[in-house]
C-alpha cells in the first residue's frame, strides 16, 4: 500500500516538473517569441495594446510583463484546469487540436506495443524451442539486424515499396475519403492508414524476441522445470504455466522503456507518414513557430507516457507478486 | 592459451621486480595508506596502471578476441573512425553541381555512389558527415556514464537525504519520455556544435544507468572491503573511485556502447524531420532532402535514401554487435577462467608489494 502511495506522489510530481519545465521553457523561448506575436498582432489587427496583452496571454498562457511567481501561478493555474492556450498558427485552442490528435497517437502506439510483445513472445519460444536449429540462427539474425535498423528507416522503404510503387496501402493520411462515424468502411480505412506505421513500429522492435529466446532458455535449463517434468505434469501446464511465465516476466523492464519510446519514436513516424496525431502537429508547430502548440503537445505527450507508465507499474505486482518487495528495496 | 598466461604472469613479475628494489618505498606500512589518497609514489602509479590495463583491456581482449561480434563490431568502428578521418584530411567536400544530376550508383568512376538530383555528390557527402556524427555519439556517451555514474554512486553511497533527492530526480527523468523532450530543448536552445547536440540527445538518458548503478552501490557498500577501507578512513571520494567505481565497468562501458547508438537513431531522425538545427550536411539532413525532393517515388533516386540507410544501419550493427560482445566480456561464466589467473596475479603482486615493504 505504501508503494502504491509512493509511485502516486512520484507520479504527480513528474506531471508537476514537467508542467514547470514548460513554463520556464515557454519564457526562455528563443527571438522572442512573444516579441514576434506582439508585433503580429499589433501590425495586423488595430487592437489597443492591452487587448494585444490580453490576446497575447490567450495565446500561450503566460503574461510576459508580470513578475515571474506571478506569471507561474497563472500558468500552472490554467494548465491544471486544462487550458493549453491558443495555437497561432490554426487559430484554435491547443485543448481542441490536441483531443482531437490523441485518439489517433494512442492508436498507433498502442497496437504497435500490443503486436510487437505478442510476435516478440512467440519468436523468442519459437528460437527457445528451436535452440542452437536453423530457426533458431535464422531468426537470431533477423532480430540482431532488426534490432539495428532504426524504426524510420523501416518507415522509409515501406513507403516506398509498398506505398508508392505498389499502391497497397495509402502514402499519408490517417483516414481515407470515407464517412465518419461508426461503421465498417471507416474502421477498414483507419487499419489501412495504421499499418504502415505500426509495422514499422514493430519490425524494429524485433530485438525483443532476443530477450524472451534468453529468459525462454535460462527457465527451460531450470531445476524447477525438471521437478515438474517428475511431478509428471502434462507439457502444456509446464509451458503455459513454467516457462511462459517466467519468461515473460522479465521482459515487462524492456516493456517500461519502450512505451516511453514509442511516444517519442511515434513523432518521427507521424512526419514520415503524414499521420495527423500528436507528434506531427508537434513538429508542424516547430516548423511554423507556433510554441504554444509545441509546448501543448510536449506536455501532453510527456502526461500521457507517465501515466501509461504508472499504469504498468500498478498492474505489474499484480502479475509477478515478487516485484513489490523488490521496488520495496530499491 | 596456457603460454600467453605465463608470459603474462612473467610480464608482471619482471614489473613487479623494480618494485621491491624501488628506493622510494616507505619505512612503516601505514605510510601507504596515508600517502595513497593523495600523493602516489611513481612505483606505486605505474603498478596500479599496469593492474587496471591488465583488468580493464587485457583480459577482455582475451575474451573478445575469441568472439566474433566483438571482432566484426571493432572493426565496423575502427572503419568508420579511419574513413571519417581520411575523409577529412583528403576528400574535398562537395557541393551542388559538382557531378550531373541523378546519377545512379556504380556507373561512373568519379562519383562511385552517384549523386542526387542537384549533383552532389553522395559518396563525399555521406563520408564527410562521419566526424560530426562520431562526435555526438561520443558526447553522448561519456555524457551519459559521468551523470549516470556520478549520481548514481552518489545516491547509492550517501543514503539517507542526498539519495532521496538524487533518486526522485532519476525517477523523474526516467519518466519523462526523451524525444520530445529533446525536440523542444533543441528548438529552445538551438545547440550547433556536435558535442552540445550529443549531450542534448542524452538529456535523460543517463537516468536509467544512475539507478542501476545506484542499486549495485547499495550491495557494495556493505561488502567487506568497502567496510575496511571506511574503517581505515580513508576519505568517500576515494572510496567511491577505488572501491566502487571499478565494479560498475561492466554497466557503465555497455551503458556507454548503447548511449552512443541512442545518439545516432536519434540525432539522424530528428534532422531527418528537421526539427535539429541545419549546420554541416549528415546523413539525416540526406533522408530529409532525398524526402522532400521525392527520391520517396522516384526509382531512379532511390540511392539517394539507400546511401544514408546503410551508413546508419552498418554502425548501428557495429554498436550492436560490440555490447552484446561486451555483455559476454563482463559475464561471469565467461569471465571465471580469467579471474582464476587474475587471482594467482594479484596473491603474486601482493607478495611482491609486501617484500617491498619489509626490505624498505
Amino acid at each position: 500500500m505504501n508503494w502504491y502511495l509512493q509511485r502516486t506522489i512520484q507520479m504527480l510530481l513528474t506531471v508537476y516538473v514537467v508542467i514547470t519545465l514548460t513554463f520556464v521553457l515557454t519564457r526562455m523561448l528563443p527571438g522572442s517569441a512573444i516579441g514576434v506575436l506582439r508585433a503580429r498582432l499589433e501590425d495586423e489587427t488595430d487592437m489597443s495594446s492591452a487587448e494585444v496583452e490580453a490576446a497575447i496571454q490567450q495565446f500561450i498562457n503566460i503574461h510576459p510583463d508580470d513578475p515571474i511567481h506571478i506569471a507561474y501561478r497563472d500558468y500552472m493555474l490554467a494548465t491544471l484546469q486544462g487550458d493549453l492556450g491558443q495555437s497561432i498558427w490554426y487559430g484554435r485552442s491547443v485543448n481542441e487540436i490536441v483531443a482531437e490528435a490523441i485518439p489517433w497517437t494512442l492508436f498507433i502506439v498502442s497496437w504497435s506495443l500490443f503486436i510487437g510483445f505478442f510476435v516478440g513472445i512467440i519468436l523468442g519460444s519459437l528460437m527457445a524451442y528451436y535452440e542452437g536449429g536453423k530457426i533458431d540462427v535464422g531468426l537470431t539474425t533477423y532480430g540482431m539486424v532488426a534490432g539495428s535498423i532504426p524504426y524510420y528507416i523501416f518507415a522509409v522503404f515501406l513507403l516506398i515499396f509498398l506505398s508508392y510503387r505498389t499502391g497497397i496501402f495509402p502514402t499519408s493520411g490517417r483516414v481515407g475519403n470515407v464517412e465518419h462515424g461508426f461503421n465498417l468502411a471507416f474502421m477498414g480505412s483507419v487499419i489501412h492508414h495504421a499499418a504502415l506505421p505500426t509495422i514499422s513500429m514493430i519490425l524494429a522492435g524485433s530485438i525483443a524476441s532476443l530477450s524472451m529466446r534468453g529468459n525462454s532458455i535460462r527457465v527451460l535449463g531450470s531445476d524447477y522445470l525438471r521437478v515438474a517434468r517428475l511431478r509428471g505434469l502434462s507439457n502444456n501446464t509446464i509451458i503455459s504455466q513454467y516457462v511462459l511465465r517466467n519468461a515473460v516476466l522479465p521482459m515487462y523492464t524492456s516493456f517500461m522503456i519502450k512505451i516511453g519510446q514509442m511516444f517519442g519514436g511515434v513523432i518521427i513516424l507521424e512526419m514520415i507518414f503524414g499521420y495527423h496525431g500528436m507528434g506531427w502537429f508537434m513538429v508542424e508547430s516547430v516548423d511554423t513557430r507556433d510554441y504554444p502548440l509545441m509546448m501543448g503537445c510536449f506536455m501532453v505527450i510527456t502526461i500521457a507516457v507517465v501515466i501509461a507508465l504508472f499504469l504498468a507499474d500498478l498492474t505489474y505486482p499484480k502479475i509477478d507478486p515478487r516485484v513489490t518487495t523488490e521496488n520495496e528495496e530499491l | 592459451m596456457s603460454r600467453e598466461h605465463t608470459d603474462t604472469n612473467d610480464t608482471t613479475s619482471d614489473t613487479g621486480t623494480p618494485v621491491a628494489d624501488g628506493s622510494g618505498a616507505p619505512a612503516n606500512p601505514l605510510d601507504v595508506l596515508e600517502t595513497e589518497s593523495d600523493v602516489d609514489t611513481s612505483f606505486g602509479t605505474t603498478q596500479k596502471m599496469k593492474k587496471y590495463l591488465r583488468i580493464y583491456l587485457w583480459e577482455p581482449w582475451q575474451v573478445m578476441r575469441r568472439d566474433w561480434r566483438a571482432l566484426v563490431g571493432i572493426s565496423i568502428l575502427s572503419s568508420y573512425i579511419i574513413i571519417g578521418i581520411l575523409g577529412w584530411l583528403f576528400l574535398e567536400p562537395t557541393r551542388m553541381g559538382d557531378g550531373p544530376n541523378q546519377l545512379p550508383w556504380f556507373r561512373s568512376l568519379a562519383h562511385p555512389l552517384g549523386t542526387n538530383l542537384y549533383g552532389v555528390d553522395l559518396m563525399r557527402e555521406t563520408i564527410h558527415a562521419i566526424p560530426m556524427i562520431l562526435k555526438m555519439m561520443f558526447a553522448g556517451g561519456v555524457f551519459t556514464i559521468i551523470m549516470g555514474t556520478v549520481i548514481g554512486t552518489v545516491a547509492g553511497y550517501k543514503g539517507g537525504t542526498v539519495d532521496k533527492v538524487l533518486s526522485t530526480i532519476t525517477d523523474v527523468f526516467i519518466n519523462i519520455p526523451g524525444l520530445p523532450l529533446v525536440i523542444v530543448l533543441a528548438v529552445v536552445f538551438t545547440p550547433e556544435s556536435a558535442y552540445a547536440l550529443g549531450i542534448l540527445l542524452t538529456i535523460e538518458y543517463w537516468a536509467g544507468l544512475a539507478r542501476a548503478v545506484r542499486s549495485q552501490v547499495l550491495q557494495i557498500r556493505y561488502d567487506e572491503y568497502t567496510e575496511a577501507s571506511r574503517t581505515i578512513g580513508l576519505p568517500t571520494g576515494t572510496i567511491l573511485l577505488k572501491d566502487v567505481i571499478p565494479h560498475l565497468a561492466p554497466y557503465i562501458t555497455i551503458r556507454f556502447v548503447s548511449a552512443m547508438r541512442t545518439v545516432l537513431f536519434s540525432a539522424v531522425g530528428l534532422y531527418f524531420i528537421g526539427v535539429l538545427p541545419e549546420g554541416d550536411t549528415n546523413w539525416g539532413i540526406m533522408l530529409s532532402n532525398a524526402y522532400n525532393n521525392g527520391a520517396m517515388y522516384r526509382p531512379q533516386l532511390l540511392h539517394w535514401i539507400l546511401i544514408p540507410s546503410i551508413a546508419i544501419v552498418a554502425l548501428s550493427i557495429g554498436m550492436i554487435l560490440l555490447s552484446q560482445s561486451l555483455d559476454r566480456v563482463f559475464n561471469p561464466r565467461v569471465r571465471e577462467k580469467h579471474k582464476k589467473d587474475d587471482e594467482e596475479l594479484l596473491e603474486e603482486e601482493e607478495d611482491v608489494g609486501g617484500k617491498g615493504l619489509t626490505l624498505g
